[in-house]
């Protein structure tokens, strides 16, 4: 019953966590940048202003698509918190990345259908990871729901020192920051137009960001779980891996594709991969 | 204040300019003026944008990008014509392909004199902007 409460205070609180964080990391890059930036609130302004333009779809199916996007976004979290198997999690989180994809694809703009193929390729690139991370989580603890690996009484993060390094690679990906950012191409440095959001308008766009400010929260959760016996440690963690994140994207240019879709593959095989398999080879 | 006024995402667009008022453009996006401050983002792409900031003159071969950008862009919108050139054709007026003032083409509801615009009555331009954007939006949801 208190798990699914849980669950229920994901979907209303982490879209104003990842908002606020939005705003956050726009104050911080424009100070990098020796600028004043935008007030705090800015990425709730933007989206208010969104649901309030016309919104103009170019392919009918885009609409439903993109709700599905934020559903199954917010569902990812509420079955995180909400006590489902974590493998479960790792898989719902795909699912809801792909409605982005099929929303994209939708569109005829070739700058939309390039964001959605280098969108398949990075989710491509970061899906593994999820999964290992799962892996690696359930096999130290023992137990495969979020509320009992926090329960669990040992420190999780001191085994999986791999998965931990690996997560900042991918994190990249998932947080859309440069060089990883191939596939929304976001405003300081454009070369798809907008990527996947091409021809998105008004509420269709707006779905878009709120989804991200959940993506945002659920990886939160994630550095929770690795961190699993004391969550403003987890946090802390959160926030120091969002401030690295912040300054590679402000330090650094767009990658392509081939060095995104290496790299990720070689840190979760050598890292992820080495970690679970060392897990395995001393656990017996 | 509605979110409108705090949320100005711009498209820009050179016609025939000398690049002179682009330039000034983009030095408003620069520490020194540092536009964000006020929710402003230069978004190039007309889907996603408020404001369409127009440099330089409507010349023969432009007028069909200008009305497809413009057209692109969902309502509420607000154009602003930047410098001499695009609020009458300046020094070009006369020249043989040039047609006029971006409003030859598409309807303007703000202009911003000078050769080159100064980033100040640009930033000043694109606040008059914000107020036409203000208005346009009442009308639209009464």
């Amino acid at each position: 019953m208190n798990t699914a409460i849980y669950g229920l205070l994901f979907v209303v609180l982490a879209p104003l966590f990842g908002g606020l964080l939005a705003g956050v990391d726009r104050r911080v890059s424009a100070r990098m940048q020796s600028r004043i930036g935008p007030p705090l609130l800015q990425p709730f302004y933007d989206v208010g202003k969104l649901l309030q333009k016309k919104t103009r779809q170019v392919n009918p199916v885009a609409g439903p698509l993109l709700l599905g996007h934020v559903i199954f976004m917010a569902a990812t979290g509420a079955l995180l918190l909400g006590g489902t198997d974590l493998i479960f999690v790792a898989f719902v989180f795909a699912l809801a990345a792909l409605f982005l994809v099929l929303a994209a694809g939708s569109a005829n703009s070739p700058y939309s259908f390039t964001g959605a193929e280098r969108e398949l390729i990075v989710l491509l690139a970061s899906e593994p990871f999820f999964i290992l991370m799962m892996a690696g989580v359930c096999k130290v603890s023992g137990v495969s729901t979020f509320g009992d690996v926090l329960a669990y009484p040992q420190w999780v993060a001191p085994q999986l020192p791999g998965i931990l390094i690996a997560f900042l690679i991918v994190a990249t990906i998932k947080l859309r920051k440069s060089p990883f950012d191939i596939s929304t191409s976001h405003h300081p440095h454009q070369e798809l137009v907008s990527g996947l959001t091409t021809d998105m308008s008004g509420r269709l766009l707006a779905y878009v960001e709120v989804a991200h400010w959940y993506e945002s929260a659920i990886l939160c959760a994630f550095m929770v779980l690795l961190f699993n016996r004391s969550w403003p440690i987890g946090l802390v963690a959160f926030g120091v891996a969002y401030a690295l994140e912040v300054l590679v994207d402000n330090s650094t240019s767009r990658a392509k594709w081939q060095l995104v879709l290496r790299s990720t593959w070689a840190a979760t095989l050598v890292l992820c991969g080495g970690n679970v398999l060392a897990l395995f080879v001393i656990g017996r | 204040m509605s979110m409108f006024s705090r949320s100005p995402w711009i498209l820009h667009y050179d016609g025939s300019s000398c690049n002179g008022c682009d330039i000034e453009v983009l030095a408003c996006l620069t520490p020194l003026y540092d536009v964000e401050r006020f929710g402003v983002v230069n978004t190039g792409n007309p889907k996603h944008a408020d404001i369409f900031l127009v440099t330089g003159s409507v010349n023969e071969r432009n007028i069909d990008i200008i009305q497809n950008l413009y057209g692109q862009m969902p309502d509420p919108k607000v154009v602003v014509a930047v410098g001499a050139c695009a609020c009458s054709g300046g020094i070009f007026a006369r020249a043989y392909n040039i047609q006029g003032g971006i409003d030859k083409v598409i309807p303007v509801d703000v202009y911003v004199p000078g050769c080159a615009a100064r980033p100040e009555s640009i930033i000043d331009g694109v606040v008059q902007g914000i107020a036409a954007l203000e208005e346009k939006r009442k009308k639209r949801a009464s």
